[in-house]
């Protein structure tokens, strides 16, 4: 066929026409580096794509599910039992919300010691950063939606923290549980944060995030920019060479999810009973495991304040300092840069040893 | 993908269609087994409709001519006292546009106000929209309660 008049062309041709010359200009140009560390740039694609199974699933379990104490639990059990395919919707949404945890923290510790948030990606670090937050709390906000015992009580625990956040920690929990305590108030509100509040922000931001990664296109790791002086990193195009290449790598972890929900299905554990005692083994989703771990060893005072507000006041600044590296790292060979890279070191260490010490305590 | 060479075997063009096929019905099985799940999970299961048997209304509480709704599994009934004190079950859901049904006084008939049905006491369908006649269903006098049943397991 005439390259002319190919599809792709009378597509462009099309869009040219009405939205000016080079109106789709931006979805061809754009280049992905070819080096030895192109790996990681499928992290943040991979991230995108089990957000995308997020909402579909999500979506699909919205016409199931019930908000309230009463029926949460059991219409869950519907779901797992009764629905067909519904075992595998849930599983499929239990276990695609914890990878994509993992791969959004792998590519955000990719980017951090690439050090891709370099001037002029700023933005695209920081959009980075709030997008995990609310990863998070998706997490940590669709925990309780089952209303089983396991995640009654990690709830409690889990709000209970923020008492000790000073001046506004009683107002800041009382807002979290829609009362004093965990009630059927707050499985509302959690509801209300984890299908209408977290997704609307979270599509701005992911669209914002991608603009930038549109705009900027990818960042060149400055070992790669050493030993390209002249600054010819061989490269290839984003569409179609890179997309397939990333389409690949969806198709294989829809198969894996499949795997995973089919083999490891994703336990109901024993409706909550607000009014029993607290079973042994209470603990939080494994990504908040260093925080709960850490709060757990630290003595009752520290430097004579709290020592759950001194723990909470370590996190904040570590967190603020996180989220401010692009504009302390001017340049990436100078000190402040290795002494950044090091706590970077530090901060990973620090949270896989937190980990596997709350695993296995 | 550019170098390919053409050493023999059947030509470059014919391999492509080969190799295009059968990712293409790779990619069309894959789909079907994403899209077939997702379908079958959009409708809801049967809840096993609640054949059991209800009880409509107590003995004494429906004077000659008058009637109420009870509940009937999921969906309402309608229990009619005649003015010669039997007793006649319908199903109170509207044939034409599902509403629910009630019983004239005046009119001894069964009206829908929706779109002004009539049915008689035998439930038929006598004017108006309605095209079939309400499902009528078999009443039992059970010392002090009237109990509904559907008339095929009765």
């Amino acid at each position: 066929m005439d390259a002319k008049h190919s599809p792709a062309a009378r597509i462009r041709n099309w869009f040219e026409e009405r939205f000016g010359k080079g109106a789709l200009d931006w979805l061809t140009h754009k280049q992905v580096p070819r080096h030895r560390h192109t790996l990681w740039y499928y992290l943040g694609g991979m991230t995108l794509f089990l957000f995308i199974v997020e909402v579909v699933t999500g979506i699909l379990l919205l016409l199931y599910y019930r908000p309230s104490p009463g029926e949460a639990f059991e219409s869950v059990q519907f779901i797992m039992t009764k629905v067909r395919f519904g075992w595998l919707v849930r599983g499929i949404h239990a276990w695609a919300a914890n990878l994509l945890i993992f791969t959004a923290m792998l590519h955000m510790f990719s980017a951090f010691f690439l050090k891709a948030y370099r001037k002029p990606r700023e933005l695209t670090w920081v959009t980075g950063c709030i997008l995990l937050l609310l990863f998070l709390g998706f997490g940590f906000s669709g925990y309780l939606l089952p209303w089983n015992t396991l995640a009654f009580f990690a709830t409690k625990v889990g709000t209970q923290m923020m008492a000790a956040v000073p001046v506004i920690g009683t107002w800041l929990l009382t807002f979290l549980r829609g009362g004093e305590d965990v009630t059927g108030s707050t499985l509302t509100r959690f509801f209300g944060f984890h299908v209408a509040i977290f997704p609307a922000l979270t599509t701005v931001v992911v669209a914002t995030h991608l603009f930038l990664v549109q705009k900027f296109g990818m960042s060149v790791p400055p070992s790669v920019e050493r030993a390209h002086p002249d600054g010819k990193v061989p490269s290839y195009s984003f569409i179609p060479d890179f997309l397939l290449r990333d389409l690949m790598g969806w198709y294989f972890a829809l198969g894996v999810l499949a795997a995973l929900a089919a083999l490891f299905p994703w336990d109901l554990g024993v409706k909550a009973d607000p009014f029993a005692a607290t079973p042994a083994g209470i603990r939080p989703d494994w990504y908040f495991l260093f925080l709960f771990q850490t709060l757990k060893v630290i003595p009752g005072r520290v430097l004579g304040i709290e020592g759950e507000q001194f723990g909470l006041l370590v996190f904040g600044l570590a967190g603020a300092l996180w989220l401010m590296v692009p504009f302390l790292d001017r340049n990436p060979h100078g000190r402040t840069g290795q002494l950044l890279a090091w706590a970077g070191v530090g901060a990973v260490l620090y949270i896989v040893a937190m980990s596997v010490w709350a695993w296995r305590g | 993908m550019s170098s390919d060479v053409d050493a023999g075997g059947p030509p470059k063009a014919a391999r492509r269609r080969v190799l295009e096929l059968l990712v293409g019905s790779g990619v069309a099985a894959s789909l079907v087994s994403v899209l077939y799940p997702i379908f079958k999970f959009l409708l809801p299961p049967r809840t096993g409709e609640l054949d059991a048997d209800a009880v409509a209304a107590r003995a004494d509480e429906l004077a000659p001519n008058s009637a109420k709704i009870f509940r009937f599994g999921n969906r309402p009934g309608i229990l009619i006292r005649q003015a010669d004190g039997s007793y006649r079950a319908f199903s109170a859901v509207c044939t034409h546009l599902n509403c629910t049904v009630q019983y004239r006084t005046g009119e001894h008939d069964v009206w829908c106000a929706c779109h002004n049905g009539v049915y008689d006491l035998q439930g038929r369908n006598v004017s108006g929209p309605p095209p079939r006649p309400l499902e009528e269903f078999q009443v039992h006098v059970r010392g002090q309660e009237i109990v509904v049943s559907r008339g095929s397991r009765a």
